[in-house]
């Protein structure tokens, strides 16, 4: 069970939390004018990487906040916790 | 029965507390401080149990958890029956009842030991090959037969008795093993300061020490330092079972299982759940068997188990032994027995010179030491009579047995020793193969783990060294019978000759072998076997070990039981159970609940003598001839606020609410972006910066979570707040004719009449003396009032609410009447007509798609292609031919009456009831292209053969001018 560092509330047990998919999926700003395929993409399409992945977490149990994580998913290390709307920091690699 | 191998003095027991205990019906006697195992051993018992496939007699054959054979039944009064126990580690105590397992009629003599005879007929994987036709054979024949003749112990039929706690606890560093390793690695952290947990499995710290024959007293020494350190916690009889993410370990605490007559107030286990910022693994190491024939008759043990019963119990495991090894460490337990009074017939050492201090002390103590040799098979029914010696000869092979084989009836083992890495390859360790140990120890950890003592690999405090060896899996066999078995895994009754099988049909992943043949899928989780496995595979196959590579070690690292794992969380408190305020009305009217999520729904009423289909009709009824109460409080209800709600809510809805009055409501249908219906409910304006919301009963928490997810990350700009408002009101519907004059008598400060308060208005009063919210909406299409009062007031308004309407013939009526209603009508719910996959114009729900307002969430994703496509699946209502049969739900939608398999289904019944209002079976269904098939006939094939025919109609079968609505 992952040891998940709430940027409000502390390093909580993950029980707390739920985990929200990858992050920094931008809704397209115009949907209108959006191409199917870009709809279809920003709807559907997901990276499943070995190694660093940026998700969201939500706080659940808790404050009920939503952060960004950035975890590797062979080690499941948390390298780093950051703030919605922020660019992921440089962890110098990718 | 008297003991006749105990000691007459030395051991860790206490001669002064003598237990009784029984096993197979036998009374026999032990001490304080045995262990089941010893205690059997000490009144001579070697033979506990029949093997798993070939039902071939089994003995004690290690002292500790690895322990693959002495697997009993223990029964300890009451319900509380556990299979499967290692007598190994079970602390005896008094009154016990111990049963072997895996036999019929007796251990002795076994009908399932015929298995061992046929066992030419039950290869690896016999039941892949052997079972596969007739196909319904399987389920009828030879399942339940397996099921019968195989597993090993009875599971319990009575539910556990017993009290199970979990205790949460956070520590700077985990020591696991209580062993000299584990002692030093909490003493240092220790007098730093840190706070320490140490967990250890045995009865009392120690580890290996306690194995020797005198115990030192530097571990005296160690305890009393620790016991004076206040941020250290010892605990014993604790083992740790798994080994996760960020320091998360699970440790099982045997809190009474050692006391004949435990305090009630104490739980029998405790699952300590821990966080440590650092893990030190002193889990030891664990002797390896060697794989020859006979190698598992009783009698056969390894060296270092012979030396604890020995020592620490004071048991002498025979009276003549062979010792076999490849290493010095069983030289040591070779001269143990030999001063207690064990005679030691020969020890064979594979190694063409060993030499050294214990095999110098060997010989001089007039030991027969022979070298370059091996034991090449074993004979004895339930216990070893005697072990054949063989030569080694130089390409691997047998060069001939020895002079004539040598009676013994006891067989010590040791092929070398295995670091426990257990845990740490649970914490996704790497583990590297050591040549000189010929041995898996830990590599390069991930998480803050640290390896000491024999666990890394560093065996200076053993007593022997296990390096140098000579490596040695297998011994040949020197007899090509059929018959003759060397075993790897013994609790799965897994041979070398099955590994063989495996390679030689194909198999190469030593993932596949291990499944293949179930090698070190037993309890045990192959702690013996393992390496063994894994050395014979790369045997075969040319490689090395390294190559292999290990299968997983998976958590648990010791079976658990079922009430450890879910401690407090069973029977009424499993789950949440909510009721609404007026359940105990409800309750009290005889209402039979439903479980809608985690709440209480009232389902029908029946009245005396009714069953559900006549409460139904009576209650369907009632509503449409005069009113009925339906308690909805389970409606999810979220209070949305701030200056850009009305924003707020035309992006989430389908619709638009920016010129919405206070004081009005309206229906909403919720999408997600790929255009899917997600929920529906009723917003009602509160004043122009503040909107109550309801969902449906089990999207309610599911709904706010995404409202607030988009308000975070999509949306922080938008200053609104939602607040979950569910539990804080109670809600009841009166629906029928007759609401308003039901409702009207008890209403203060407001005007019912349909001018002043038309359909889709809201207004505040007091009802019955109780300031409250009436939303005058419709789930039937009847006439009705929504009155919505705080929580606590909720009782009291449906008693006023009853007792008003007790001149109108009111009736209370569940959520079934309630479904019945509303299929008549044609509303749907979501979650049944809708399954994620269903768009609003599937739902023939154009109306509600604002067309003039901006970007709302799901309009993008309605017009994908796909999504706009005229033969998607649309809803429709269904008349059978028949008035009065029924659909069932979710069944098949087809062209044809009867229709060539694989028929094409074209749609699927999403809801059927009896209507009592019609007289009739009514049904909702999503059917391609429904919309335009309206006055078809489609149909319902059954699994009978029958078909049932239907005509499709619009999704509305009453009152379709909606006259009833403004009544
Ligand atoms: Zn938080």
């Amino acid at each position: 069970m992952l040891l998940i560092d709430c940027p409000h509330c502390g390093p909580r047990a993950e029980i707390e939390f739920r985990c929200g998919g990858e992050a920094h999926i931008a809704r397209p700003a115009s949907p209108e004018e959006t191409s199917d395929a870009a709809w279809r993409d920003y709807l559907y399409l997901r990276r499943s990487p070995k190694g660093l992945h940026l998700e969201r977490w939500n706080h659940i149990h808790g404050c009920q906040r939503w952060f960004n994580v950035a975890r590797d998913t062979v080690s499941d290390e948390i390298l780093a916790v950051y703030p919605m709307g922020s660019p992921p920091p440089d962890l110098g690699r990718t | 029965m008297a003991e006749n191998f105990r000691l007459a003095e030395g051991g860790r027991i206490d001669r002064e507390r003598p237990l009784r205990f029984r096993f197979n019906g036998m009374e026999m006697q032990g001490f304080a401080g045995d262990t089941l195992a010893s205690a059997l051993l000490a009144n001579g018992i070697h033979l506990v149990g029949r093997s798993f496939k070939y039902h071939r007699p089994r003995g004690i054959m290690t002292a500790g958890p690895e322990e693959p054979n002495a697997l009993l039944q223990l029964d300890r009064g009451g319900g509380r029956s556990d299979p499967n126990m290692r007598a190994t580690v079970v602390e005896l105590i008094d009154g016990l009842d111990a049963r072997s397992q895996n036999h019929w009629p007796s251990l002795g003599f076994d009908i399932g030991a015929i298995n061992d005879l046929l066992s030419p007929l039950l290869p690896a994987g016999f039941y892949y090959k052997t079972f596969k036709w007739p196909a319904s054979f399987w389920k009828s024949v030879y399942e339940p037969r397996i099921r019968a003749a195989a597993g090993l112990g009875v599971a319990p039929t009575e539910p556990d008795p017993d009290r199970y706690l979990h205790r949460h606890a956070h520590c700077d560093v985990l020591v696991v093993g209580g062993g000299p390793a584990g002692l030093d690695a909490a003493l240092m952290a220790g007098r730093a300061g840190k706070r320490v947990i140490l967990a250890d499995e045995q009865s009392e710290l120690g580890g290996g020490w306690l194995a020797r024959p005198d115990v030192p007293l530097a571990l005296a020494g160690r305890l009393t330092e620790l016991a004076t350190l206040p941020e250290v916690t010892l605990l014993t009889r604790t083992t740790v079972t798994g080994y996760y993410d960020h320091g998360y370990v699970v440790a099982l605490e045997r809190v009474t299982d050692h006391l004949a007559d435990p305090d009630p107030d104490l739980p029998r286990q405790r699952l300590w759940r821990i966080r440590a910022r650092e893990v030190v693994l002193a889990t030891g190491a664990i002797e390896r068997p060697i794989v020859f024939t006979g190698n598992d008759r009783p009698g056969v043990m390894l060296a270092s188990a012979a030396r604890a019963y020995l020592n620490r119990f004071a048991v002498r495991p025979g009276t003549r032994a062979v010792v076999f090894t490849n290493n010095d460490t069983a030289y040591v337990a070779a001269l143990d027995l030999a001063a207690r009074g064990v005679g030691i017939a020969c020890i064979v050492d594979a190694r063409a010179n060993p030499e050294g201090a214990h095999v110098a002390a060997a010989r001089a103590a007039g030991i027969r030491v022979v070298t370059n040799a091996v034991v090449a098979g074993t004979e004895g029914r339930r216990r070893i009579t005697q072990a054949a010696v063989a030569r080694l000869a130089g390409d691997g092979g047998l060069a001939g047995h020895l002079g004539e084989p040598m009676a013994c009836d006891l067989l010590l083992v040791s092929g070398g020793w295995n670091p426990n890495v257990s845990l740490f390859s649970q914490s996704r360790g790497r583990l590297r193969f050591d040549e000189r140990l010929q041995a898996f120890v830990p590599g390069e950890a991930v998480q803050a783990t640290s390896c000491v003592g024999a666990c890394a690999g560093d065996f200076s405090g053993f007593d022997g060294d296990p390096a140098p060896l000579r490596p040695l899996w297998a011994v040949p066999a020197d007899r090509p019978s059929v018959r003759a078995k060397a075993f790897v895994d013994f609790q799965n009754d897994v041979t070398a000759k099955d590994l063989g099988l495996a390679l030689t049909e194909g198999f190469r992943s030593i993932e596949h072998v291990k499944r293949y043949t179930t090698t070190g899928m037993g309890t045990d989780q192959g702690k013996t076997s393992n390496v063994n496995a894994l050395a014979l595979v790369a045997e075969k196959l040319a490689k090395p070990v390294a190559d292999v590579g290990t299968t997983t070690f998976r958590p648990p690292y010791v079976p658990l039981a079922f009430g450890a794992i879910v401690g407090h969380s069973r029977g009424a408190l499993f789950d949440v159970v909510r009721r609404t305020p007026m359940h105990e009305i409800a309750a009290a009217k005889g209402a039979v609940f439903e479980d809608v999520g985690t709440w209480k729904r009232a389902w029908y009423f029946p009245k005396p003598g009714e069953d559900m289909h006549a409460a139904v009709a009576r209650e369907t009824a009632a509503v449409r001839r005069t009113a009925g109460l339906l308690d909805a409080s389970t409606l999810g209800k979220i209070d949305v606020q701030g200056k850009d709600a009305r924003t707020f809510l035309d992006r989430v809805y389908t619709n638009a609410w920016s010129k919405l009055a206070p004081g009005m409501c309206r229906y909403g249908l919720m999408l997600g972006d790929d255009g899917f219906v997600m929920d529906d409910g009723v917003t009602a304006c509160l004043d122009d910066r503040h909107f109550h919301m309801t969902t449906t009963t089990g999207g309610a928490a599911r709904v706010l979570a995404w409202l607030e997810d988009l308000l975070q990350t999509e949306w922080p700009g938008l200053e609104v707040y939602l607040t979950s408002v569910t539990e804080e009101w109670a809600a009841i519907a009166i629906n029928g004719p007759k609401a308003r004059d039901v409702l009207a008598p008890l209403v203060e400060g407001c005007d019912l009449a349909a001018d002043a308060f038309p359909h889709m208005a809201w207004r505040p009063a007091r009802i019955a003396g109780i300031a409250g919210r009436i939303f005058r909406i419709s789930f039937t299409g009847e006439l009705a009032f929504e009155v919505n009062v705080p929580a606590d007031r909720g009782a009291e308004i449906l008693e006023a609410l009853l007792e008003a309407g007790r001149a109108h013939d009111v009736e209370l009526y569940g959520t079934e009447a309630m479904h019945v209603l509303r299929a008549e009508k044609g509303f749907i719910i979501v979650g049944q007509e809708t399954d994620g996959t269903v768009t609003p114009l599937d739902l023939g729900m154009d109306w509600i798609i604002a067309k003039k307002k901006g970007d709302f969430i799901g309009k993008r994703g309605l017009t994908r292609e796909d999504l706009q496509h005229p033969d998607r699946r649309q809803l429709v209502g269904l008349l059978t031919a028949e008035p009065e049969r029924v659909l069932e739900e979710g069944a098949q939608l087809t062209e044809a009456a009867n229709p060539a398999v694989p028929a094409r289904m074209v749609g699927h019944v999403t809801s059927a009831y009896h209507s009592p209002n019609l007289g009739r079976s009514i049904a909702l269904a999503l059917v391609e292209g429904g919309h335009g098939r309206h006055g078809q006939t489609l149909h319902v094939p059954m699994p009978s053969g029958q078909s049932i025919a239907a005509l499709v109609t619009k999704p509305l079968f009453i009152d379709p001018e909606g006259s009833r609505l403004h009544g």
